[in-house]
């Protein structure tokens, strides 16, 4: 039975703006949901209807069984650690993290232990003394964090809690609040546009577009096997081309004047129009030497862009407009201008039906706004 | 690493400028002194007797503190009002706060005089307790005179946190409004509040147009009846009242300097 249910929220925004179209989620106890989209796809405005922030103009929010859309934010018992930096700042870090404690009644040798215990889980038991301002970006989102456990909350919400820290720290402490959620076995909802973040620390993903949720499922599956385009050009990257299907029983499809085999295409109809979605990084190439290879589009080098193990190349070329991730020591051998051809794998590929409905990815700004 | 350059002198024409402000500033004070300290028979100096004749004055104690209760009064009230008001505006209401500030400059625009006139035929009637007393008419028409000072003061209080985060913040760890105003705000708008505050006390202090018209005693009122009628003892009594302007603006600075420290402490955080 899940534990944390989503059930058809709908909530719409003065001016008509639809934030969230009937999302469905279940989520099992302890488990880890990243809800992932560009901007303004809902994935906040979600979080704070689950925190009770906000209310739904339809649909339920269950936890535990219990129907809990128009209760209080005060009485929810979610834990949630913000965006922005949210430490109170007239308060120091343990005094921070003692507030909801406090609320509740605790006893003063009960909260000691508590918001000691908490400070040391988070890795700052010597910065109990000081205040906000005294913390850098990571601290206070660290502390942010212990305050959001000290109520043992039913559910942890964390609202993009690493945007504003610098790649390194955002790293590291995404690690740790995954160590964190995994010791406490703590149910988390966790909302981001950092793909790599969400594919990183999550039992499951939600990718979110335009208030709705395109599709759900552990992270590998995500990658492998998206279900929409969007969903493929929003989790890594991919090469899309688009194909028509010649032959259903051998998988054999036409793009751009050449014929290529894809697994993937095999049982749909002949004339089928179809997008066919390969990663990078199965892609090979190989300097063109005048033989024709089967399942090879052939190109020209036309960039090279380093990434450290890897370096990605632009080809482009008749019926070719691929990327490809080459080891950086084979980008050596294949440097700009240079022809070559790109062998798509058969059964790595992915197909899809081609929708004549667009997408567009919105850049997600670095601090969003509310 | 570049050597680092010593701090450069003040320059010639920056200590002419003070010193020609600092003159402005000081002569007044200084001629009132040399006067308060003249002998109210002889008119010659040097006596501290004239602020041995304010300090031993039963009027001056008495309307000191009528004036300084109703500051408090004042303070109390426009806090009490403000406060909530304000913090729901930049919480909920976004949209009023332009609406709140062209409110708050019309007692800057009505004379206090065409002010008092008004209320007085507005209040005409009302209960003797309101109408009669300065804790009642005057005090409501104080709060109005801060207004201004009490709003732009705590709205720059507001503008200067992140009303949004802090409160969700304190209401997802369980805390009510109340509490959620009390001890998570309040205390991270002290100095706003503080600041309104000893601005709403000058005013109180120093009122004398609604005070005179309404016919209540307050300490301007007798400030002005000593000026009238003894010469050397209002120098004494004028002087008495700045140092006590000063002195709450002084508990301001010391505020302001404690949040100063925190501040020059963050720069330094990783």
């Amino acid at each position: 039975m899940a534990y944390l249910e989503l059930q058809n929220l709908q909530r719409e925004f003065a001016g008509g703006v639809r934030a969230l179209d009937g999302i469905e989620v279940q989520l099992g106890q302890g488990e880890f949901l990243s809800l992932l989209g560009p901007s303004g796809c809902g994935k906040t405005t979600a979080l704070r209807l689950v925190a009770g922030f906000d209310r739904p103009d339809e649909g339920r929010i269950v936890i535990d069984g219990k129907d809990i859309t128009n209760v209080a934010p005060s009485k929810r018992d979610m834990g949630m650690v913000f965006q922005a930096y949210s430490l109170f700042p007239n308060m120091t870090a343990a005094q921070n993290v003692e507030f909801g404690l406090k609320i509740r009644r605790k006893g003063k040798g009960e909260r000691s232990g508590r918001v000691g215990e908490l400070l040391e889980l988070v890795g700052l038991g010597h910065a109990g003394d000081r205040y906000p301002h005294q913390l850098s970006g990571g601290m206070q989102q660290r502390v942010a964090l212990a305050r959001a456990l000290a109520i043992e909350p039913r559910v942890l919400l964390l609202d993009e809690p690493l945007s504003a820290l610098d790649a390194k720290v955002r790293v590291q402490l995404r690690e740790e609040i995954r160590r964190i959620q995994l010791e406490l076995g703590i149910t988390t909802l966790y909302v981001t546009h950092d793909q790599e973040e969400a594919l990183a620390i999550s039992d499951h993903v939600a990718v979110m577009y335009r208030g709705r949720i395109e599709q759900i499922g552990p992270p590998a599956e995500m990658y492998s096997r998206p279900a929409t385009p969007f969903v493929a050009e929003f989790i890594g990257t991919m090469n899309r081309l688009e194909a028509t299907v010649s032959d259903p029983t051998s998988g054999t499809v036409e793009h751009g004047g050449v014929t290529l085999t894809v697994d993937a295409a095999r049982g749909r109809t002949k004339g089928d129009r179809i997008l066919v979605l390969i990663r990078p990084e199965t892609v090979e190439l190989a300097p063109e030497n005048g033989s024709n290879p089967a399942n090879t589009l052939s190109g020209e080098v036309i960039a090279q862009t380093f990434l450290g193990p890897v370096t990605r190349l632009k080809v482009v070329g008749p019926g070719a407009d691929l990327i490809a991730d080459v080891s950086t020591a084979k980008a050596a051998t294949l440097p700009i201008g240079m022809k070559v051809t790109a062998a798509l794998p058969v059964t790595d590929a992915r197909v899809l039906e081609l929708s004549d409905e667009g997408f567009e990815i919105a850049e997600e700004p670095g601090q969003a706004g509310r | 690493m570049g050597k680092v350059k010593p701090r450069r002198s003040m320059a010639p024409s920056a200590v002419f400028w003070l010193l020609l402000g600092g003159l402005y500033f000081f002569i007044p004070l200084l001629t009132t002194l040399l006067f308060s300290l003249k002998s109210n028979q002889t008119g010659k100096c040097c006596t501290a007797a004239n602020y041995g004749w304010v300090i031993h004055n039963g009027e001056f104690w008495h309307t000191l503190k009528i004036s300084f209760l109703l500051a408090l009064e004042t303070i109390a009230v426009s806090l009490t009002i403000f406060v909530p008001t304000i913090y729901w505006v930049h919480l909920k209401v976004p949209k009023l706060r332009p609406v709140l500030a062209s409110l708050a400059l019309i007692p800057f625009v009505v004379p206090p005089i065409v002010m008092v006139v008004g209320l007085l035929k507005f209040y005409k009637g009302t209960p003797s307790w309101f109408y009669g007393q300065p804790w009642g008419f005057l005090a409501g028409a104080y709060v109005i005179l801060a207004f201004p000072y009490m709003f732009f003061s705590l709205d720059a209080g507001f503008r200067s946190i992140d009303v949004h985060t802090l409160t969700e913040a304190s209401q997802s760890l369980g805390a009510r409004w109340t509490t959620t105003l009390f001890k998570v705000i309040l205390p991270n708008i002290r100095s706003a509040a503080l600041a309104g505050s000893f601005l709403a006390l000058a005013i109180v202090m120093g009122e004398y147009t609604i005070a005179n018209l309404a016919a209540f005693h307050t300490f301007p009122i007798f400030i002005q009846y000593v000026n009238e009628t003894q010469g050397f003892p209002a120098g004494a009594l004028t002087l008495l009242s700045f140092g006590i302007t000063w002195a709450a603006m002084g508990s301001l600075l010391l505020v302001g300097r404690k949040r100063g420290t925190r501040a020059s402490v963050l720069t330094g955080a990783g």
